[in-house]
């Protein structure tokens, strides 16, 4: 047997976060993650999983990175590149966007909170250089000042149906922001943006602090009982629910439309790419799909239809909540349009019955 | 998941598989070290009985959630019988890697080739050499 590639030894050149202590103490199995030493695993992916839609985990996602944008052209010049309309950020409010080339391929996909003074915007850790270097290029013109921050703040996200009691607990003053919204607490101590956003399909928060704090944090939170869940879960996660991961379901060779991402795109707005992407009507369509027998889809098996080529996998997993084979394949327009078709999966050789269902994959039960 | 251990009896290939060879007949499985690399298992596709495994030459697969990962043949031969229960309970890999969680039977074609493999001592140098 061999360990698979995506589990190599790490290297003495990857970055690790304020929280890497407490990751090797808590017995995580550490691997190099876009150029950091970040946790896949703890106790068990599935474990881990379950706990985040049944009580409270706690990610430590401070890989990812920050941009700040002030000045008087700040809401002009964002509005220039995300894809969404800035203007329509309510104070101490977040918005999702992505980050389009002037064809349309997606640069990154990001999240943007509107400050009191500023704008912060949160960057995939494998994008963030990249997309700094991309904002930069564009402020000629502008009158704002760029800030990379990404080396002032830890992240922790905390998810669940039990995160905001968690939360509520170890903070001094104030209720929980609402989803989408942002808001200053202290939390067990220590100084935070707490934001009602997240990446797994449950309530929750992610909480913004300088680095030095984000250990105290991270020690409250497991004494009340939170589950430490590694980027494994997060993974799993999200592919429940059908959000994207850059890098597997977006990257510059699909735009934001093929990817079912119209929603955050408005192009009269002008944003870079807008005119590459206005009434752009693609073949493909990202949809996501389930194995109706054995087997695990992963990213690159290729999709069948009638037996013929029909598409490509992007995502896949076993989904921890239902038991079966998930993912998200780009497919054919009117298949993925149409839940319920029947599709094949060519996993490694074995071709593996599927079918396509409606987003998302994972839906809490209603009480 | 149980504790760390790896039998004298058995015979081991470097790529963290075991042996159990009994006359002309042997049966394979995953070490321990293999199981706790690939986390929780989730997924084991199981070769035919009938089919040729090939000693270092993949005869099936382990999946955890996150990866997939060849099974090698330590030795070589024809498949007797396969342990059907792992499709259920594939967290018998992880649970009880020399017992429960065995993975084929084998007819072995050249019983030399055991030779080739690692004793419990051997095994465990190269697991300390490697980490």
């Amino acid at each position: 047997m061999v360990g698979s590639p995506r589990l190599a030894p790490a290297t003495d050149t990857l970055r690790r976060t304020a929280l890497f202590e407490r990751h090797q103490a808590a017995g995580a199995r550490l691997v190099p993650f876009a150029g950091w030493e970040m946790p896949v695993q703890y106790e068990g992916i599935r474990s881990e999983h379950l706990s985040v839609r049944t009580g409270a985990g706690v990610f430590d996602v401070s890989h990812m990175g920050q941009i700040e944008t002030s000045g008087p052209d700040a809401e002009g010049f964002l509005q220039h590149l995300l894809s969404n309309d800035v203007t329509k950020i309510a104070p101490a409010g977040a918005q999702y966007s992505v980050l389009c080339r002037p064809d349309g391929g997606v640069l990154d996909d990001l999240f943007t909170y509107r400050l009191t003074d500023r704008f912060l915007t949160v960057t995939n850790a494998a994008g963030h250089e990249r997309d700094m270097a991309w904002f930069t290029e564009h402020a000629e013109g502008y009158d704002v000042t760029l800030r990379d921050c990404a080396a002032d703040y830890a992240m922790l996200a905390l998810q669940g149906p039990g995160a905001r009691t968690v939360l509520h607990q170890l903070t001094e003053a104030g209720e929980p922001p609402a989803r989408m919204r942002v808001a200053a607490a202290r939390v067990a101590g220590v100084d935070c943006m707490v934001c009602g956003t997240g990446y797994t399909g449950e309530d929750g928060v992610e909480l913004l602090t300088r680095p030095e704090g984000a250990p105290q944090i991270w020690d409250a939170l497991v004494a009340e009982g939170v589950s430490p869940v590694g980027l494994g879960a997060r993974d799993t996660l999200r592919l429940e629910v059908c959000f994207h991961l850059y890098g597997n379901d977006l990257s510059e060779d699909r735009n934001p439309i093929e990817a079912g991402l119209g929603w955050a795109c408005k192009p009269d707005t002008g944003f870079v790419g807008a005119e590459a992407l206005r009434g752009l009507d693609p073949p493909e369509r990202l949809a996501p799909f389930v194995f109706t027998g054995d087997g695990i889809p992963r990213p690159g098996n290729p999709v069948l239809l009638d037996g013929a080529p029909g598409g490509v996998v992007t995502s896949g997993t076993l989904s921890p909540s239902l038991g079966i084979g998930v993912g998200m394949a780009y497919v054919a327009k009117d298949v993925a349009a149409a839940p319920g078709t029947p599709i094949t999966v060519d996993v490694r050789g074995k071709l593996r019955d599927a079918e396509i269902r409606a987003k998302p994959l994972y839906k809490k039960e209603e009480d | 998941m149980a504790d760390e251990s790896y039998p004298e009896d058995l015979k081991y290939h470097p790529e963290h598989d075991w042996a159990r060879i009994e006359g002309q007949e042997a049966t394979f499985g995953i070490t321990w070290y293999a199981q706790d690399t690939l986390g929780e298992v989730v997924f084991f596709d199981p070769p035919a009985v009938g089919t040729t495994v090939t000693k270092d030459q993949s005869y099936a697969e382990v999946e955890s959630v996150k990866a997939v990962s060849d099974v090698f043949a330590p030795l070589s031969g024809e498949i007797t019988a396969v342990n059907e229960t792992l499709s259920d309970s594939p967290d018998r890999i992880n649970q009880d890697a020399y017992g429960e969680g065995w993975m084929v039977r084998v007819a072995l074609s050249d019983p030399s080739e055991v030779e080739d493999l690692l004793d419990v001592g051997a095994y465990r140098e190269l697991l300390a050499n490697d980490n």
